[in-house]
C-alpha cells in the first residue's frame, strides 16, 4: 500500500504544480497516470509545440514546461505510479480513500485530487468489425513486451511515429514485419522515416501502401489479416501473420472516474469553484481540465490556480484546527523534503565610509 | 449580424442544426461546433485544434470551395477512422464569408 497526503490522479501540468504547492504546506504527494511518462497532454500530444499563455513565459514548448514543473517540485519528492490507470476509489471508515489501479496497485490518502485532464489516454481502435474477438489473442494496441514478437510474423498498421519506431525495432527481432498505411507519406521524425525507407530497401520491412486492414483472420488467435489496397482496382488479399498491431495513437477518455459517484456534467467533474474545487465527495477535489464550473476555462494557467487553492483546503482537512498563515517563497525560501533549502540571498548591509 | 454566415450542421445523432457562425472572430468549424455544443465536450477538439487528433472530423456535404488541406491535415486524416472522400478536420477550416450555406456532418467519434 502506497500512502501519502494528497493522492493526485493525473501527472500533467496541473498535477505537477499541485505537488509544489502541497510541498510548501509540508504535504506529500503521489501521482498516478495511465501514461508511462509525466506531462499528460503536454508530453503525449504536443511536446514540441509552443505555448504562449503561461504567465512569465512569452513562449515555452509543452515538453519544456513539463521538465520545468518537474524541476520545480523535485525537492518535494513526489511518488509516481505511471503506466497504470486509476480504476476504483473506496472511502474507508477512517475517512481516507483507497485508490486501486488497473494493475492492482493500491494507494491510500486522506485527500484525492483528480487532475485527469480529458481523461486517461486509451489506444484508438480501428473500426474493424471482428477486431474485439482477437484482443490479447494476437491483436495488441500497445506494445508492452516486445519479446513476445521474437521470431513471429508481425503486421503493424499506422502512419505516425509509433508505427515507424516499432517497425524499426521489431524488424530486429521478428521473423517478418509488414507495415501497412493508408497512404505513402508517413508523419514522423525524419530519421525514423529514412530508417524505414532503408529497411524497406534492404527487404527487412515489408511496406504495403496505400492500403488498410479490413478484417482479421483466425479462430482463437490471429492467423492473418485481409488487406485492401487503395487503388482503382480496390484489390483485396490475405496476409498471413501471428500478430496484428494497430498503432493509431491515443485518445483521452474519462474512463472509470465516471463511476466514482462524482457529479459529472459535459464529461467533466462538477466542483465548488467559489471555495476550493472540492467535488460532491468531501475530501475529493478536481482541478484542471477535468473539472467544470460556471465560467470554466480549460487553460493550464487556470489549473495552476485551482491546484493552489485545492492544497489550502487539503491542509485544513489533514491538519484540522491547525493555524496556518500564507508564506511567500521569496521571504521563507523552500525547504525540500530531501533536506535541500532554497532561499533568497541575504541583502548586503555594509557601511559606506 | 451581416458578419455571420449560415451553416447547417448534422450532429452525430443525425439531428440537423441551422446556426449562425461569426466570420470576424477567427473561429474555425470545430470551435463553432463546440460553441453551439453540437457534440459533447470531451468528444471534439481534444487536441485544441492542432490537427493532431481527428476528433473534429467532418464530412462536407455542400459544394463549397474550401481552402485546400495542408500537410498536417492530410497526414492526420490518413490515420483517422471513418474517413471519406469529403472528410475534413473542422479545426483546419476557418470560417469566412464564402461559407454561407455550408452544410456539414460531424463524423462518428473514435
Amino acid at each position: 500500500m502506497i500512502t501519502t497526503d494528497i493522492l493526485i490522479i493525473g501527472a500533467g501540468p496541473t498535477g505537477l504544480f499541485a505537488v509544489f504547492e502541497a510541498g510548501l504546506l509540508k504535504l506529500k504527494c503521489h501521482l498516478i497516470d495511465a501514461l508511462p511518462q509525466i506531462g499528460g497532454q503536454c508530453s503525449e500530444i504536443y511536446p514540441k509545440k509552443p505555448i504562449y499563455d503561461i504567465p512569465g513565459f512569452p513562449e515555452i514548448l509543452a515538453g519544456e514546461l513539463t521538465d520545468n514543473l518537474m524541476e520545480q517540485c523535485r525537492q518535494f519528492q513526489p511518488g509516481f505510479t505511471l503506466g497504470e490507470r486509476a480504476e476504483t476509489m473506496e472511502k474507508q471508515a477512517d475517512g481516507t480513500f483507497i485508490v486501486t489501479t488497473n494493475k492492482g496497485t493500491k494507494h491510500q490518502a486522506p485527500v484525492v485530487a483528480i487532475a485527469g485532464g480529458l481523461g486517461s489516454f486509451e489506444p484508438r481502435k480501428p473500426p474493424i468489425s471482428n477486431i474485439s474477438n482477437f484482443e490479447d489473442h494476437g491483436v495488441e494496441y500497445i506494445i508492452k513486451d516486445p519479446e513476445i514478437y521474437r521470431d513471429k510474423n508481425i503486421v503493424i498498421a499506422g502512419g505516425g511515429d509509433s508505427a515507424l519506431d516499432w517497425s524499426i525495432f521489431l524488424s530486429k527481432i521478428a521473423s517478418k514485419v509488414t507495415l501497412i498505411h493508408r497512404r505513402n507519406e508517413f508523419r514522423g521524425a525524419l530519421d525514423s522515416v529514412e530508417k524505414v525507407q532503408e529497411l524497406k530497401n534492404k527487404g527487412l520491412v515489408n511496406l504495403v501502401t496505400p492500403a488498410e486492414v479490413t478484417s482479421i483472420l483466425g479462430h482463437n488467435h490471429v492467423t492473418g489479416v485481409t488487406v485492401k489496397k487503395s487503388s482503382d482496382s480496390d484489390e483485396e488479399f490475405n496476409l498471413m501473420c501471428d500478430h496484428f498491431i494497430p498503432l493509431f495513437g491515443l485518445s483521452p477518455k474519462l474512463g472509470p472516474i465516471a463511476n466514482w459517484g462524482l457529479n459529472i456534467e459535459k464529461n467533466a467533474i462538477k466542483v465548488n469553484n467559489s471555495l476550493d474545487y472540492q467535488t460532491n465527495i468531501p475530501g475529493v477535489f478536481a482541478i484542471g481540465d477535468v473539472n467544470t464550473y460556471p465560467g470554466k476555462l480549460k487553460l493550464i494557467l487556470c489549473g495552476f490556480h485551482e491546484a493552489t487553492l485545492m492544497c489550502q483546503a487539503a491542509y485544513r482537512i489533514i491538519n484540522p484546527g491547525k493555524k496556518y498563515v500564507l508564506k511567500y517563497t521569496t521571504v521563507s525560501g523552500i525547504n525540500g523534503f530531501d533536506g535541500t533549502r532554497k532561499e533568497a540571498p541575504k541583502a548586503v548591509v555594509k557601511k559606506i565610509e | 449580424m451581416d458578419q455571420d454566415v449560415n451553416i447547417t450542421i448534422l450532429d452525430r445523432n443525425g439531428v440537423s442544426h441551422n446556426i449562425d457562425a461569426p466570420t470576424d472572430m477567427a473561429m474555425n468549424l470545430m470551435e463553432v461546433i463546440r460553441s453551439y455544443e453540437l457534440a459533447p465536450e470531451g468528444t471534439i477538439g481534444t487536441c485544441g485544434g492542432m490537427a493532431m487528433c481527428a476528433s473534429c472530423q467532418c464530412y462536407i456535404l455542400s459544394n463549397h470551395n474550401l481552402p485546400s488541406k495542408q500537410d498536417e491535415e492530410e497526414a492526420m486524416l490518413s490515420e483517422a477512422f471513418y474517413v471519406k472522400e469529403n472528410s475534413r478536420l473542422g479545426c483546419q477550416i476557418q470560417i469566412n464569408p464564402e461559407m454561407e450555406g455550408l452544410k456539414i456532418e460531424i463524423a462518428p467519434e473514435s
